[in-house]
C-alpha cells in the first residue's frame, strides 16, 4: 500500500471571506465588537436620514416643470420638494447677471477661452507651459477686459452694474487670486527684508489690511470713498471692490508666504549666497520654490476662502452668484415656500464644485512636487 | 426699511456738503441721456427682477415714469441696486438722480439728510397675519398671543406700543432673518406674524398653505413710501413730484394707457390740460408738453401700475386699501394740473 502523494500543486483558493475582502473589511472596521457595531448602526441610520431627505427634496418630491411659483405650491399643503423650474427660468441670470442678451456671447467667449487656456496650464504633462501661462496672465486678462467692458473694437460698452451672477463671482475671485499671490510674495519678502523702509512699509500694509474685516473694506469702498471724491468723479463700483479684495487677500497671502520663508533652513540661504547668487536669484531659484511648495495648503486655503468671501460684495449692491439667486427670490412670480431652499441648494452646489476642484488640484500638486521631505 | 441709524448719522455728516452741489439735475440727465435710479436689492412687487433680468415693480415704475416725462421714453433708466445703508449716500454723492427704494418718509430723514421726499407712491404700515382657523377678526382679539417678528427693527417697538396701549398681554418671538420668521410662524411657534403689510403679503406666499392665513385689517404704524431726491434742486424735485401727481390725476380722470389716445380728443378741460392739448404745463417743468401723455401711455396711471405690480391679480394680491384714490375712500390725492 503506497501512501497517497499528490503530484500536482493544489489550486490557489481565494482567502476565506472572513479574513480578506469586503466582508472581512466590514467585520474588522465596522463591527469589531458590540459597541462599535452599535455606533456603526446609529451612524448609518443618521446618514440615511440626512441623505434620504436631501434626495427626497432634490429629486423625489421635487417639481421639474412649471412656469411660475404656483407649480411649486401644493394647495393641499402637502410636502413639496425643490422647485427646479425656478432655476431653469433664472439660469441665464445666474450665469450672466443682467448682461445684455445680445452681448452674452462675449461672456461665453471669456468663459471658453479661459477654460481652454487654464486646463492645459494645469496639466504638467503638456508642452508650451511658459507660453500658456504667459497667455493666461497677460493676454487673457487684457482680452477679458476689452471683451467684457466693451467700448472699443466696435463692441457695445456694457456697464459693470449689469454684470452679475457667476460672472461677477469669477471676476472678483480670479482677480483676487491672480493679484494676491505676486503682491503677497513681494510683501512677505519685504517683511523679512533687512531694509528698514521696505520692512516698515510691508508691516504697516499687512497689519492694516489684516486688521479690518473684508466687509468693512467693501463698505468703505462703496460708501465712504465716493464722498471723498470731488462731485462727478466716480470710480466704477466693481473696480473699487476688486481693488479692495485684491489688497485684502494680498495681506493674507503675504503672511502665508512668510510662513513658508521662515521654514526654509538658514543653510539654503547661505548656500545660495556662497554660490554668488544675487538676492533675486537666491529668492527666485532657491528659496521661493521650496517655500511656496511648503505652503501650498495655506495658499489654496486662502484662495478658497477668497472665493467664498466674494459673496460679501452683495452688501455693496453687486450681485454675485449668491446675490443674484437671492435677488430672484423676490420675483413675485416665483415666490413659493421652497423657492429659497432650491436657490440656496443650487448656489451651494456651484460653490462646492469650484472649491472642491481647487482643493483636489492642490493635493495633486502637493504630491507631484513631493521631493521626499514630507513626514 | 428701518435700520437707518448708521446711514442717518453718516448722511447728516455730509448733508451740508452735498446739498450745495448738484443743481440742475435735469440738465445733467438730459445731457447723459438716462435717469439713474436707485432701487432695492429685491423687494417683491416694489423692485425686483423678472425672468429676463429686467427690473419691475411699483418703485421701478416711478423711475420709468420720470424717464418718460423727460425723454418721452420710459426705457431710458439705469438702475443702481442699493442696500438700506447705502441708499442715502448714493443720492447725496450724486451717484443716483432719484431714490425709489421703498423708503419711509420720516421727519428725521426729510430734515437732516439734505433730501426731499417727492410724494408717496405706496402707503404702507405694520400689520398682522394670523391663521384663519384662529377665528380672529381684529387685532384687538389678540390678547395672550405669541407674536413672531424680526429682531432689532421698529416693528418690535410698534407691537409693544400697540399691545400696551390696548392693555393686551403678548409674547414676542423674534428672529434675525425674515425667512426664519416665516418658518417659525408656519410651524406654529407663534400665532401672529407682524411686519409691514406689503411684506406680509409677500411672505404669505412662502407659507405651505397661503390660503389658510389672513391679514388683519388693523395697521398700527405709518410707513409712507416714496421717491426721494436731493435737496436744493427745485426743478428736479418738481418734476419727480408732478410725475407722481400726473399718474394719480390720470387715474382719477379715467385716463389709462389704453385709452389715452382717444382722451386727447376729450372735451374735459382737466384731461386736455393733463395730456398736453391745452396749456404749457410741461414747459414749466422743463420738459415737453407731452410729458404726462408719455407717462401714462408708456407706464400707465397709478391704478394700472398698482394692479400690474402688487394688485389683487398678481401673486402678491394686495388690495388697494388706503392706496385707493381719495375719491374712493383712500389717501391717494394729487393737486390738479391747472
Amino acid at each position: 500500500m503506497s501512501g497517497y502523494v499528490r503530484e500536482t500543486e493544489a489550486p490557489e483558493l481565494p482567502a476565506p471571506a472572513f479574513v480578506k475582502g469586503p466582508v472581512h473589511w466590514i467585520r474588522e472596521n465596522l463591527f469589531p465588537n458590540w459597541w462599535n457595531s452599535i455606533l456603526t448602526l446609529v451612524s448609518l441610520y443618521i446618514g440615511y436620514l440626512l441623505f434620504s431627505s436631501v434626495i427626497d427634496f432634490a429629486l423625489i418630491s421635487a417639481v421639474f416643470t412649471g412656469d411660475s411659483g404656483k407649480s411649486c405650491i401644493r394647495e393641499s399643503g402637502g410636502h413639496v420638494g425643490a422647485c427646479w423650474p425656478f432655476i431653469w427660468a433664472k439660469f441665464d441670470q445666474f450665469i450672466y447677471g443682467r448682461y445684455p442678451l445680445a452681448e452674452r456671447w462675449r461672456v461665453d467667449v471669456v468663459y471658453l477661452v479661459g477654460m481652454a487656456a487654464l486646463i492645459p496650464a494645469l496639466m504638467p504633462a503638456l508642452p508650451f507651459k511658459k507660453w500658456n501661462v504667459l497667455f493666461l496672465l497677460i493676454v487673457y486678462p487684457v482680452m477679458t477686459f476689452f471683451l467684457l467692458v466693451g467700448g472699443s473694437f466696435g463692441l457695445e460698452p456694457v456697464e459693470t452694474s449689469l454684470w452679475g451672477g457667476l460672472l461677477v463671482t469669477l471676476v472678483v475671485a480670479v482677480t483676487g487670486i491672480v493679484a494676491s499671490l505676486p503682491i503677497g510674495i513681494i510683501l512677505a519678502l519685504g517683511r523679512r527684508s533687512s531694509m528698514p523702509t521696505a520692512r516698515f512699509v510691508s508691516i504697516i500694509f499687512i497689519e492694516f489690511w489684516r486688521g479690518v474685516p473684508l466687509i468693512t473694506v467693501l463698505f468703505m469702498s462703496s460708501v465712504m470713498f465716493p464722498l471723498l471724491l470731488p462731485e462727478g468723479v466716480n470710480f466704477d463700483k466693481l473696480l473699487r471692490a476688486l481693488v479692495g479684495v485684491a489688497l485684502f487677500s494680498a495681506a493674507y497671502m503675504a503672511e502665508v508666504v512668510r510662513g513658508g520663508l521662515q521654514a526654509i533652513p538658514r543653510g539654503q540661504y547661505e548656500g545660495a549666497q556662497a554660490l554668488g547668487l544675487s538676492y533675486w536669484k537666491m529668492m527666485g531659484l532657491i528659496v521661493l520654490p521650496q517655500a511656496l511648495k511648503l505652503v501650498i495648503p495655506g495658499i489654496v486655503n486662502t484662495f478658497i476662502g477668497l472665493f467664498k468671501d466674494t459673496t460679501l460684495v452683495m452688501i455693496i449692491g453687486l450681485f454675485d452668484l449668491l446675490g443674484i439667486v437671492q435677488l430672484n427670490f423676490t420675483d413675485p412670480k416665483w415666490i413659493s415656500p421652497v423657492t429659497s431652499h432650491t436657490g440656496y441648494l443650487f448656489a451651494a452646489a456651484i460653490f462646492w464644485m469650484f472649491c472642491f476642484s481647487m482643493s483636489r488640484y492642490s493635493i495633486y500638486m502637493e504630491n507631484r512636487l513631493h521631493t521626499g521631505h514630507k513626514r | 426699511m428701518k435700520k437707518i441709524v448708521l446711514s442717518t448719522a453718516l448722511g447728516a455728516a455730509v448733508a451740508v456738503a452735498a446739498s450745495t452741489a448738484g443743481a440742475a439735475t435735469l440738465d445733467d440727465i438730459k445731457a447723459k441721456g438716462h435717469v439713474q435710479c436707485g432701487v432695492s436689492q429685491g423687494l417683491p412687487g416694489f423692485s425686483n427682477t423678472d425672468d429676463k433680468g429686467n427690473w419691475t415693480g411699483i418703485d421701478v415704475d416711478v423711475c420709468r415714469a420720470v424717464a418718460a416725462a423727460v425723454f418721452g421714453d420710459a426705457s431710458k433708466v439705469k438702475y443702481t441696486p442699493l442696500s438700506a445703508k447705502e441708499r442715502f449716500t448714493a443720492l447725496q454723492s450724486g451717484e443716483i438722480d432719484i431714490l425709489s427704494r421703498n423708503t419711509t418718509w420720516t421727519m428725521t430723514r426729510d430734515t437732516t439728510l439734505g433730501l426731499n421726499f417727492a410724494g408717496v407712491n405706496y402707503y404702507d404700515g405694520q400689520g398682522f397675519m394670523v391663521r384663519k382657523d384662529l377665528g380672529v377678526k381684529s387685532a384687538l382679539e389678540l390678547g395672550g398671543a405669541k407674536v413672531c417678528t424680526n429682531t432689532g427693527t421698529t416693528t418690535e417697538l410698534n407691537v409693544a406700543d400697540y399691545f400696551r396701549a390696548n392693555k393686551l398681554t403678548y409674547e414676542i418671538v423674534a428672529f434675525e432673518k425674515a425667512d426664519e420668521v416665516v418658518q417659525a410662524y408656519d410651524t406654529g411657534r407663534c400665532d401672529v406674524y407682524t411686519t409691514d403689510a406689503s411684506g406680509l403679503y409677500a411672505q404669505r406666499l412662502k407659507l405651505a398653505k397661503p390660503g389658510d392665513h389672513m391679514v388683519l385689517p388693523e395697521i398700527i404704524s405709518k410707513e409712507p413710501l416714496g421717491p426721494v431726491v436731493r435737496q436744493g434742486d427745485d426743478q428736479w424735485f418738481n418734476l419727480v413730484k408732478w410725475t407722481l401727481f400726473a399718474m394719480i390725476n390720470a387715474e382719477e380722470l379715467g385716463v389709462t394707457s389704453a385709452n389715452i389716445d382717444d382722451m386727447k380728443k376729450s372735451t374735459n378741460p382737466a384731461i386736455k390740460r393733463l395730456v398736453g392739448v391745452e396749456g404749457n404745463f410741461g414747459q414749466n417743468l422743463g420738459v415737453s408738453n407731452e410729458w404726462a401723455y408719455n407717462i401714462v401711455k408708456q407706464v400707465g396711471n397709478y391704478g394700472e401700475i398698482f394692479d400690474a405690480n402688487v394688485g389683487p391679480k398678481t401673486p402678491l394680491g394686495i388690495s388697494r386699501g388706503v392706496n385707493a384714490l381719495w375719491s374712493k375712500g383712500g389717501l391717494q390725492y394729487a393737486p390738479p394740473v391747472r
